[in-house]
């Protein structure tokens, strides 16, 4: 029950309260720059989340099979990104051979999350904060499942400006980022909400 | 020493095995390009204005690849590249004709008016989200201009209020359709010499007290037609291309003038433009 219940609480933080986008700050390149449409959005989403959980479950034996016991705990980091870009380059090609319709949708956004820092984030984090192997998975699921939230949410705001009369000075850019905050601002009134839920 | 030596290992082991890793998946899970894909790219303009539905040149040439797709698709590129195309596929290629693009209105200032005055953002696709159109008509031309901004060949302008297209510059290639919010452009043979200048659904009394040149499906040009080409249907009439024969009789008896030649569309703006200068 323990066990279940940590999942949980860790669930709900990543998606709401701990958002890797708009709590975090991490993966705002493709944040801003995959949101123009819903379609890409969600695309873009959902293979951040299959990279996320697939990079965690990589990178935390590595950790704390090799680094550890070999004492170079400080190499993680340069590590993990070498491991990261490996991981998603051999799964692009899996893909591209076997699920050439997933590899349509998806594919073309697999070479952007190479070095994406949101992927880098969740590993190190789940490090950091001394998960378990599935605590990690989980926190590496609910980490890329607030990323596809808001990346649907923000597509939707972006559409809408689109047709909308922005003063000349605040096109592009600017009113993109307005928005964003606005929408980070929103995310802000989750804090507290998962200790009500849990009893944390 | 050893805490210099172990890193240096570490990475070369790493590094090693990643790049064994890699290279094996790359031979294993190797994918055969087409070679045919490139070579129909080559034939297409490159221009990627994605007229054949595809998402560009590439995507077309890989559906025309795959068998997917005709060859006889890309309009910009024109009877010359389906032949092209032909050659690489050994497909079969007939004649193909020129298509234009229209525009099924014609609710200019004169003829209807708007349900309010609009202040705000100058594209239809704006009035269309935000207030479902801006004039009485619901089927009707915003003449914002949405369809100008898309044409590259700069065959579209808005007069009195509505959008017509000169069909002389127009490739076909029907980035206009995709533009417009109310789907007025349609992409029609250009031997189609006679066309119903309105879209409307709305029943013949209802399209009279809103609009002077909308379809009120009276049925005239259809007892008139010496071929039989006309039919009513959802309160509006529609010309069959394959039978019509370019007569004419259908322009002189329709009742609110909106069956045209889609000749005299251009004229009309040959004669507007003429007028301003």
């Amino acid at each position: 029950m323990e066990l279940v219940r940590n999942l949980m609480v860790i669930l709900f933080t990543g998606i709401l309260t701990e958002n890797f986008i708009l709590n975090k700050f991490y993966g705002i390149c493709p944040f801003l720059g995959v949101s123009k449409t819903t379609g890409g959005a969600v695309g873009m989403g959902l293979a951040v989340t299959a990279v996320m959980v697939g990079a965690s479950a990589v990178t935390y034996p590595i950790y704390h099979y090799v680094l550890v016991p070999l004492h170079i705990e400080y190499l993680k980091t340069i590590c993990f990104i070498l491991v990261i870009a490996a991981f998603v380059q051999t799964i692009e090609m899996v893909m591209k051979k076997h699920i050439p319709p997933l590899y349509k949708t998806l594919g073309v956004y697999l070479p952007l999350i190479t070095t994406n820092c949101a992927v880098l984030g969740v590993t190190i984090i789940n490090i950091d904060s001394g998960y378990s192997f599935i605590e990690a998975l989980m926190n590496a699921f609910s980490g890329g499942i607030g990323f596809l939230l808001v990346m649907l949410i923000f597509s939707g705001v972006r559409e809408r400006i689109s047709s909308c009369d922005v003063p000349k000075a605040l096109e592009g850019t600017p009113i993109t980022l307005i928005a964003a905050s606005l929408t980070s601002l929103s995310f802000v009134g989750f804090s507290g909400i998962v200790d009500g839920i849990f009893g944390g | 020493m050893e805490q210099y030596l172990l890193p240096i290992l570490f990475f070369l082991v790493i590094g090693a095995v990643i790049g064994i890793l890699l290279t094996v998946a790359s031979k294993v899970f190797y994918v055969k390009t087409d070679e045919t894909v490139s070579k129909i790219s080559e034939a297409l303009p490159g221009a990627n204005c994605g007229g054949c539905g595809y998402s560009g040149c590439d995507g077309y040439a890989a559906a025309v690849a795959a068998g997917e797709a005709p060859p006889d698709l890309c309009k910009p590129g024109g009877v010359q590249t389906a032949k092209k195309i032909g050659a690489i596929t050994g497909l079969e290629v007939g004649d193909m004709e020129r298509v234009v693009a229209f525009v099924r209105c014609n609710g200019n200032c004169d003829a209807t008016e708007d349900k309010f005055t609009y202040i705000g953002s100058g594209s239809c696709a704006a009035i269309e989200r935000f207030y479902n159109g801006k004039g009485k008509c619901r089927a009707g031309c915003h003449g914002m201009g949405d369809c100008i901004r898309v044409c590259e060949n700069g065959c579209i302008t808005v007069r009195n209020g509505v959008a017509a297209v000169d069909p002389t510059d127009c490739i076909g290639c029907g980035k206009c359709v995709k533009a417009c919010p109310n789907k007025l452009i349609v992409l029609i043979k250009e031997s189609q010499r006679y066309m119903v200048r309105c879209s409307s659904l709305d029943t013949g009394k209802e399209t009279r007290q809103i609009c002077k040149n909308g379809c009120i499906a009276c049925g005239l040009c259809r007892k008139k037609c010496p071929s039989d080409a006309i039919i009513i249907e959802n309160n509006h009439a529609y010309i069959n291309t394959g039978k019509c024969t370019g007569c004419g009789i259908c322009e002189t008896v329709c009742p609110v003038k909106c069956i045209t030649c889609i000749q005299t569309v251009v004229s009309i703006k040959k004669n507007g433009e003429r007028k301003s200068e």
